[in-house]
């Protein structure tokens, strides 16, 4: 397959899956800010933009976090290339390049997501406002993913497809999990009360885990949510399930066996195989997710270096 | 009462005859919209606009701060062929292309035609698609022409006439096969009544065609070049690729090694042994084109000429769909061929001879001037549409360079019933069928019927608000 084919796959992949993560975000956030007083509320809109990594851009452009600047930077902003439009845009962007690799189903949908986000520029940036908008995308995301699944010849297109969606998708889980390290609690006192429950409820169901989550551990306990969207290794939006399956899709891709991308996968599960809850309580949980990030980082770059920038003296 | 308008005369209307009772051919079709109503055809034309724009069938429009997209106007009244006018048109493009390919290996081998007086050599010597560099050369299967959209229109009188050759990249066919795709399902009651020849086999007689130009393959590999996703006609190259599962390729991807072409793919270096190049001549290859291209590739053409890959269309075709060009194909049929044309030219006046020129000059008001080296509708006077400043600049442009120049009468190109604002409407079409030379040569019964839409515009080109619309070649 053509390197540039194979990149553009990937991207388009990784942009969708983006998407629909900054939906589930900002979803979640505004589930959580509707059980607090309206003064707290102002608060909770920086953590949003600090999870994603784009705080400098931000301050760049806007003077204030309040919500309908969070908003609109994280959702339609075309100048933050994060944002769910641009991530919308550049997945059809690359989708057009590459419409010959795959289904018009595929195209079909994407295209017509991107056209409903033009139109729904017109909706005011509040979170209530647009709640259709970021459940329309969680929906085309599931559909989308049905789709590569059952309109795709499984060849190595498919495997870069898959491959990105869940290097992006391991990311990401760290950044929802992060969300509840930065909101605030009004005080110390309330930890492990009712609110925090609310709280982690929301998170769970932000990842579709909470009824999975429920089914295995039946009560909201802080480590088992942990464990639970770490190291879970059967539930597909945990980090651990992402990286073992990045680690099949890569072991396929890889015709040497010796990819820089594909050593790296393989260490990074060797230790979430054998990492507890305990330990990454004690090194810090936002620090050990900042980790994470960090080596899912190297691993997208190996992949870009072992398959898309190969050099051809 | 009708929603359809009488015709008023001057013209002949592919559906209607001039009492405006649907002709023979087009009857079912007539009675069909009819009883559809008018109302209910806005609603699926409304429809078949949303499909396209849903599938993509677009080109980018560039305007202020954010780029729109819009599709191709399409019109979901078809445009209806009779059979036998058909088996007419057939035989006669299968003979001009013939004769076509015929020229083109004269002109880059002993130049017969040009020795034996019957065309001037200077058509050609002063030509600027002439490529010196594949003097003496001979294309695979001795074809050049593999890919050819040629653009007929109808007189008052219904008969056919050729009006352009393209021979190079012609674009357009994904519209025919995405428009009969989109009527299907729009008017599919209509098509049941009806036997219309299918288009869908193009794909596969295209890929047939570009496996026929590597006899020595096996199983050859064969890619479309795009210059990329800014073309306005990448959604077909797109589409062709994807149709018959080849790879789409851009400059980029390519590398010459050894007169080699190869693609720079995730496993290293394959090779490519036929390329359907949707990239101009002069931005093929650096190395002997335009230095500045970064849409080719490094020595493709020394590839070609070590007839390690194949190009399609060939290099070179240009001296063959140059209007200047077109006035002698008449010749070039009875010469190659020894045959009569099938399918005539409109008369054309060559401005470069002294007589010709006179009679443009002073009958400017009542003719078409085209320049010989432009395409897309530009440059083009249209005399009885022209104002007197018009005509005389035309004039003078026409002294001071009259071999860049030919001249027609107006073609009184016929008409079609169009879905507009004001109702039905009778709008001007013109017809471009596609023909492909492989083992032997083909011509998919159909084509892109191109339709002006502005009220009493001769002009179908796309880039001067022309629209398209289905063509339905009844069997």
């Amino acid at each position: 397959m053509l390197s540039r084919v194979a990149e553009s796959l990937y991207w388009m992949s990784r942009y969708i899956e983006r998407a629909e993560n900054i939906a589930r975000i900002i979803d979640v956030n505004n589930n959580l800010m509707l059980d607090f007083e309206t003064e707290i509320q102002n608060q909770q809109w920086q953590p949003l933009v600090v999870t994603s990594g784009d705080e400098e851009d931000f301050e760049e452009r806007y003077t204030e976090y309040n919500e309908a600047n969070v908003i609109n930077f994280l959702t339609f902003d075309e100048k933050n290339s994060n944002s769910i439009y641009s991530c919308i845009a550049s997945a059809r962007f690359n989708a057009r390049t590459v419409r010959e690799n795959i289904s018009p189903e595929m195209f079909n949908e994407i295209n017509n997501l991107y056209h409903y986000l033009n139109v729904s520029r017109e909706i005011p940036p509040q979170a209530s406002a647009l709640k259709n908008v970021y459940e329309t995308l969680i929906r085309f995301s599931h559909l989308y993913i049905g789709l590569v699944e059952r309109t795709l010849l499984q060849d190595e297109g498919f495997n870069f497809i898959k491959l990105g969606r869940l290097l992006e998708r391991a990311d990401k889980i760290t950044r929802i999990l992060d969300v509840k390290y930065f909101i605030l609690l009004p005080s110390v006192g309330y930890v492990n009360t009712p609110l925090d429950d609310i709280q982690w409820t929301a998170l769970l169901k932000s990842a579709s885990a909470f009824e999975p989550y429920r089914k295995k551990y039946h009560r909201i306990e802080y480590d088992n949510i942990i464990n639970f969207l770490i190291l879970e290794e059967k539930f597909p939006r945990s980090v651990r399930y992402c990286t073992r399956r990045v680690e099949d899709f890569l072991r396929i891709l890889d015709q040497t066996g010796g990819s820089l991308s594909y050593l790296k996968i393989k260490a990074l599960n060797k230790e979430l195989n054998a990492i507890t809850v305990k330990e990454i309580k004690h090194y810090g949980l936002h620090e050990y997710l900042d980790l994470i990030q960090q080596k899912v980082n190297e691993i997208g770059e190996a992949v870009y270096k072992d398959f898309f920038f190969l050099s051809f003296a | 009462m009708s929603i359809f308008k009488k015709p008023e005369g001057l013209f002949y209307d592919e559906l209607l005859d001039e009492h405006g009772t649907p002709r023979a051919i087009a009857k079912n079709i007539v009675d069909g919209l009819e009883n559809i109503g008018l109302s209910e055809l806005r609603n699926k034309q409304e429809l078949a606009e949303t499909t396209l724009m849903q599938a993509g069938v677009t080109f980018t429009v560039y305007n202020d701060e954010r780029s729109t997209e819009k599709i191709m106007p399409f019109d979901i009244i078809p445009r209806i062929v009779a059979a036998d006018d058909w088996k007419m048109i057939e035989r006669g493009l299968k003979q001009r292309v013939h004769a076509l390919n015929q020229f083109i290996s004269d002109c880059y081998g002993e130049g017969k035609i040009f020795k034996d007086k019957k065309i001037p050599e200077e058509v050609i010597s002063k030509n600027e698609f002439y490529l010196e560099i594949l003097k003496g050369f001979r294309p695979p299967q001795n074809v050049w022409i593999h890919i050819s959209g040629i653009d007929l229109v109808r007189d008052s009188n219904g008969k056919f006439y050729v009006l352009e050759d393209n021979l190079r990249c012609p674009s357009g066919i994904s519209y025919v096969l995405e428009n009969r795709d989109v009527l299907k399902r729009t008017l599919p009651q209509i098509f049941q009544q009806n036997a219309i020849q299918p288009v869908s086999n193009y794909p596969s007689k295209l890929f047939d065609m570009l496996k026929y130009m590597a006899p020595k393959v096996e199983s050859p590999s064969i890619a479309v070049l795009t210059p990329g996703v800014f073309n306005s006609a990448y959604f077909e190259h797109t589409f062709l690729a994807q149709q018959m599962g080849v790879h789409l390729v851009e400059g980029r991807d390519l590398v010459v090694i050894d007169n080699n072409v190869y693609m720079k793919t995730t496993q290293g270096l394959q090779k490519l042994d036929v390329i359907y190049r949707r990239v101009d001549d002069e931005f093929l290859d650096p190395k002997y084109f335009r230095k500045d291209s970064l849409l080719g590739v490094k020595g493709i053409m020394d590839a070609y000429k070590a007839g390690n890959v194949v190009l399609v269309n060939a290099p070179g075709v240009g001296i063959a769909d140059d209007k200047g060009v077109y006035p002698y194909i008449p010749e070039m049929i009875k010469y190659y061929l020894g045959e009569e044309p099938i399918l005539e030219n409109v008369p054309t006046y060559r401005c470069c001879e002294a007589e010709s020129l006179k009679y443009v000059i002073e009958n400017i008001s009542k003719l078409v001037v085209k320049p010989t080296n432009l395409s897309g509708g530009y440059g083009i006077l249209i005399g009885p549409h022209a104002s007197k400043k018009e005509c005389d600049e035309m004039v003078e442009k026409l002294k001071a360079s009259p071999a860049s120049y030919i001249a027609q009468p107006v073609v009184n190109i016929s008409t079609a019933p169009t879905l507009t604002e004001d109702g039905i409407e009778l709008r001007h079409v013109d017809l471009r069928p596609y023909i492909l030379y492989g083992k032997e040569i083909f011509v998919l019964p159909g084509g892109l019927t191109r339709v002006a839409l502005r009220k009493g515009s001769l002009v179908v080109n796309s880039s001067q608000g022309g629209g398209s619309k289905d063509t339905w070649v009844l069997c």
